[in-house]
């Protein structure tokens, strides 16, 4: 009976203890008409038969580790270093609970600490919590917080429509039945001057992304001047691996900081799970959702660590907490921190530098394409949008039929006025032999020069 | 003590770090370079720098100060501390699964959309719903989604002003915090002397809120570890009164086979995977909290979902899987599928047990008997009745041992190696002890716990001191909770920072 451990001699003696002839008899509270339902699901298989199955299955997706990839949008293929993972697989690290008794859990409680100021120093924020789902749920709380800054007097919240569709999505569910008035990126097109011109008085916090979901460094100078001149918290939603490069959102003059830790050491995992952080000036650290560890001393009066203002928490709080969220994604903070941590100061940068020359070089690359035209009117970071000759799902088939490349995101999908427009991504995993690939499959792919049979890519 | 500076179990990584130390080293670039404008960038990044092997160490130094499964037994009540199996680590890593990008074509993905919908069939079978969403990541995220489609369920009828959600003062704290967060009211039952819900204050409450009823939310079995006697009548109130059953699905080890809650008469509950379906708790997530519901709320559920999107031609062929939103959807509620790597873990745990499955339910309820067996008599029992995969103990005798309470006798486990159960929870048990065995602890080791239980029932009673000073053999003793809250120090300190500072003043 794959992981229950007893014998039959066990279950009878235990039966014995509790006075009782059979486990049937456990379940006499159970109302008879709904006791014991059939079940039906497939035989028990053994751990030899789980694994030749699901490795089967696994070969029917196509994945990063065997095809070219210039697919970002949200989540990245960036380089683990080996002993991530070698970490993540102590047991003492992922089968342990969550560190609500400090004297046993000081391990997870120090990574965590740690965590939080890696995270902290990147942003160029004063503290950050323990993680959130994902950058979405990350922003979707920070909505949250703005409000209860503002006593909920205020209504409005701007999102910049450069922020992730999935995510601006997000935050709407969110808040769908609450007295939040979200606006600004309705139209798509609303530029950052028609953004600070939209900030008032009733306005609780204005959100951007940097770089833009389009791989854009915008310029947030007249906004944040708005937002300071009304009162209005700026969130700005940021990629980690950028921030090791470019100056912090708290430099630009961000009063919370969220965004997407994936990139930090997380496989991308077809989705999840992944790593939402969140981080925050002085001002707002006691209205922020979620975990948060604290130093402290114990006892003999060693250093030591614990979960602190604990009565935000719904455990405590009940209905009066801001937010419901217990279990985050722990695990997925020490995959970060442990990333973070081995490649150092001098590595993140360099993981910076490797994603903004590679992707420049193939942006100018493209550029040189007939039918292509590359949008440089601001400087971007890893990622870039092209204008193709035809439509992007066309292209990304025979990319991946020809090239065994998987192609950038279709624009088209969610800005109707970006058509034909694809969002490519490349970072330091993207060798100048895998760009010079694209290039020349972009270049066939709109000449019309491929057929059925042609297979350019060895994989 | 203010001017000592407290020793540590281990520095911190900015204590251990040497300036111009390399971690991990990058290739050089293999592309010609393109200027990074220098007002784009920032000056310094404040972050460790220490070699592999120190990092390594530092770490494996870390996990040693943990408390794991892996190490010993857990009994922690309502969160289902079972073996983590290694086989679904090995699963989820499985390049083809680990490696491929939410945003790939459909096409490009099959394999990982027939895993997901598989999943979703068997949640759906286990539970005996109609449909599913895997979306959401945790069990307060699957809450979260389930009070929001009940609530968009009465808007959609024309009946917005259904905004009241009933919560047992038994509950756990998630639900009242969700019911606020989706913008409802929560209003408190209190339980009557057995623990239960009282049907008459529920009737009354029905009635006194009928017109604006949304619903109500419940665990099964109880957060007290009990089967509620009356589960199918309270179901038939609240939907008399217009309002829907929810169901907290956090106890769910104890139902598996025993009663599927779609046929109880529920209208929708979450899952947690990393409780009943074993993926690991990893020091405090990431979990995940598939939502299920009945028909009525299909249309409702968070989305995108996998659906088959064209039939097999032939018999041997597999279907064509695709993404579908539910058409009247409270929308999306993560950036992409839901904690995929967990769906994988529970397909692989799922698999091993297959049509077995009720015997994790029957051994985790004979597991919990067993204990409660052989407890009574040394510690107090608040409600004394066959108990479900948990059960609570009161860590207090008033007259024996006024001095000793629930904390002192975790704090004292410890010592004998193993984890507390869970304390002062639920809240209407008065020094709540709530123990959780599991299916996967042997019957040798639930006696290693039931005798350390009776030892410190003992040690209360001759030596309390004993007790208030423990744990003594752990890395930490007790801390100082209430200097954390005041001082409030959540980052390591900016040493280099301040050197700076003081160098420029």
């Amino acid at each position: 009976m794959s992981y229950i451990p007893h014998t039959d001699a066990d279950r009878e003696a235990m039966l014995k203890a509790i006075g009782v002839d059979s486990i049937e008899a456990l379940f006499d509270a159970v109302p008879e008409k709904h006791r014991f339902p059939t079940l039906d699901l497939p035989d028990p298989m053994t751990e030899m038969e789980i694994a030749a199955e699901m490795e089967a299955l696994s070969r029917f997706n196509v994945s990063a580790s065997d095809y070219a990839i210039f697919l970002g949008a949200g989540a990245y293929h960036h380089y683990i270093p080996s002993l991530v993972n070698h970490m993540l697989l102590r047991g003492e690290f992922y089968t342990a609970y969550t560190p609500y008794q400090p004297e046993v859990s000081q391990g997870t409680l120090q990574a965590i600490f740690e965590f939080q100021t890696m995270i902290s120093r990147l942003t160029g924020m004063d503290a950050a919590n323990a993680s959130h789902y994902d950058g979405a749920t990350a922003l979707a709380e920070a909505v949250t917080v703005a409000m209860a800054a503002h006593r909920d007097k205020r209504q409005k919240v701007i999102l910049s429509p450069t922020i992730h569709p999935h995510y601006r999505e997000v935050a709407r569910t969110y808040h769908q039945n609450r007295p939040v008035k979200f606006s600004g990126d309705r139209s798509g097109t609303a530029t950052m001057v028609d953004l600070a011109d939209m900030i008032d008085d009733n306005t609780a916090m204005i959100a951007v992304q940097y770089p833009n979901f389009l791989g854009q460094i915008e310029d947030y100078t007249e906004i944040i001047k708005a937002a300071r001149a009304h009162g209005t918290l700026v969130c700005i939603v940021t990629d980690p691996v950028a921030c090791a490069l470019l100056k912090s959102p708290g430099e630009l003059g961000a009063d919370i900081v969220v965004g997407e830790g994936q990139g930090l050491g997380i496989p991308m995992s077809f989705g999840g799970p992944y790593l939402g952080f969140f981080a925050v000036k002085n001002d707002h650290v006691r209205r922020i959702a979620g975990r948060i560890v604290g130093e402290t001393v114990d006892g003999d009066g060693r250093r030591a660590y614990v979960m602190t203002l604990r009565p935000r928490e719904q455990d405590i709080r009940r209905e009066k907490a801001s937010s419901n969220i217990c279990t985050n994604q722990g695990l997925m903070a020490l995959a970060a921190c442990v990333h973070m941590t081995a490649m150092g100061k001098q590595g993140m940068r360099r993981v910076a530098e490797l994603c903004w020359h590679k992707a420049h070089y193939a942006a100018q690359e493209i550029g040189k394409l007939k039918g292509f035209s590359v949008d440089t009117t601001r400087p971007f970071f890893k990622e870039f949008v092209v204008t193709c000759p035809k439509p992007v799902s066309e292209i990304n088939d025979e990319l991946i039929y020809h090239f065994g490349i998987i192609g950038g995101y279709d624009l088209g999908k969610d800005f109707p006025t970006r058509e034909n427009q694809m969002l490519l991504c490349v970072t330091e995993m993207n060798s100048k032999d895998e760009i010079d690939m694209l290039v020349a499959g972009l270049r066939a792919i709109a000449a019309g020069e491929l057929h059925d049979g042609d297979h350019h890519h060895h994989h | 003590m203010e001017n000592s500076t407290p020793q540590p179990l281990e520095k911190t990584s900015y204590e251990l770090s040497q300036p111009g130390r390399q971690g991990i080293r990058l290739p050089d670039p293999d592309v010609p370079l393109t200027d990074i404008p220098a007002d784009l960038c920032r000056a310094d990044l404040d972050f460790p720098e220490m070699g592999e092997l120190d990092v390594v160490r530092h770490f494996i130094k870390l996990s040693q100060f943990n408390y794991s499964i892996d190490k010993g037994f857990y009994p922690l009540g309502s969160c289902t501390m079972k073996y983590n199996p290694k086989i679904n680590e090995d699963m989820a890593r499985l390049p083809g699964f680990a490696h491929v990008h939410p945003l790939q074509s459909q096409g490009t993905t099959q394999g990982a959309l027939a895993l997901m919908y598989r999943l979703q069939e068997w949640l759906c079978e286990i539970s005996g719903f109609d449909a599913v969403s895997i979306q959401p990541a945790a069990g307060a995220h699957g809450e979260f989604a389930g009070i929001l489609m009940i609530r968009k369920y009465h808007i959609d009828r024309g009946d917005a002003k259904r905004t009241k959600i009933l919560v047992p003062d038994s509950a756990h704290g998630t639900n009242p915090a969700t019911t606020s967060m989706a913008g409802l009211q929560a209003i408190e039952l209190p339980s009557d002397k057995n623990g239960d819900v009282d049907l008459e204050v529920l009737r009354k409450a029905c009635e006194q809120h009928k017109e604006e009823l949304a619903g109500m939310m419940i665990t099964v079995p109880s957060t007290l570890g009990v089967f509620e006697e009356h589960i199918v009548e309270i179901i038939k109130i609240v939907h008399e009164a217009g309002g829907l059953m929810y169901m907290d699905g956090a106890n769910m080890n104890a139902l598996l086979g025993v009663a599927k809650p779609g046929e109880l008469g529920f209208d929708v509950m979450h899952y947690n995977l990393h409780k009943t379906f074993s993926t690991p708790h990893g020091g405090g997530g990431p979990g995940s909290g598939p939502v299920v519901c009945n028909e009525k709320l299909a249309p409702f559920r968070p989305g995108p979902v996998v659906e088959i999107i064209e039939e097999p031609q032939d018999e041997d062929d597999a279907p064509l899987y695709g993404w579908v939103m539910p058409d009247k959807s409270i929308g999306r509620l993560k950036a992409f599928h839901g904690n995929f790597g967990m769906h994988v873990r529970a397909y692989a745990y799922i698999s091993a047990y297959g049509s077995d499955l009720p015997k994790v339910t029957h051994y985790a309820v004979l597991n919990a008997n067993y204990i409660r067996a052989r407890l009574k008599g040394t510690y107090l029992m608040p409600f004394d009745r066959m108990c479900g995969h948990e059960l609570v103990v009161n860590g207090h005798w008033p007259e024996k041992a006024p001095g000793v309470h629930a904390l002192d006798i975790s704090k004292r486990l410890m010592d004998y190696n193993f984890h507390p159960p869970t304390n002062y929870f639920p809240l209407i048990v008065p020094e709540a002890l709530l123990i959780e065995p599991t299916e996967t602890e042997s019957k040798e080791v639930l006696d290693s716990f039931i005798e350390a239980m009776l030892k410190i029932a003992e040690e209360a009673q001759n030596n309390p001191d004993l007790l208030h000073s423990a744990p003594h053999i752990t890395p930490v003793k007790r801390v100082d909770e209430v200097k954390a809250a005041k001082d409030l120090v959540l980052c390591c300190r900016p040493t280099q920072l301040e050197s700076v500072e003081a160098a420029a003043q």
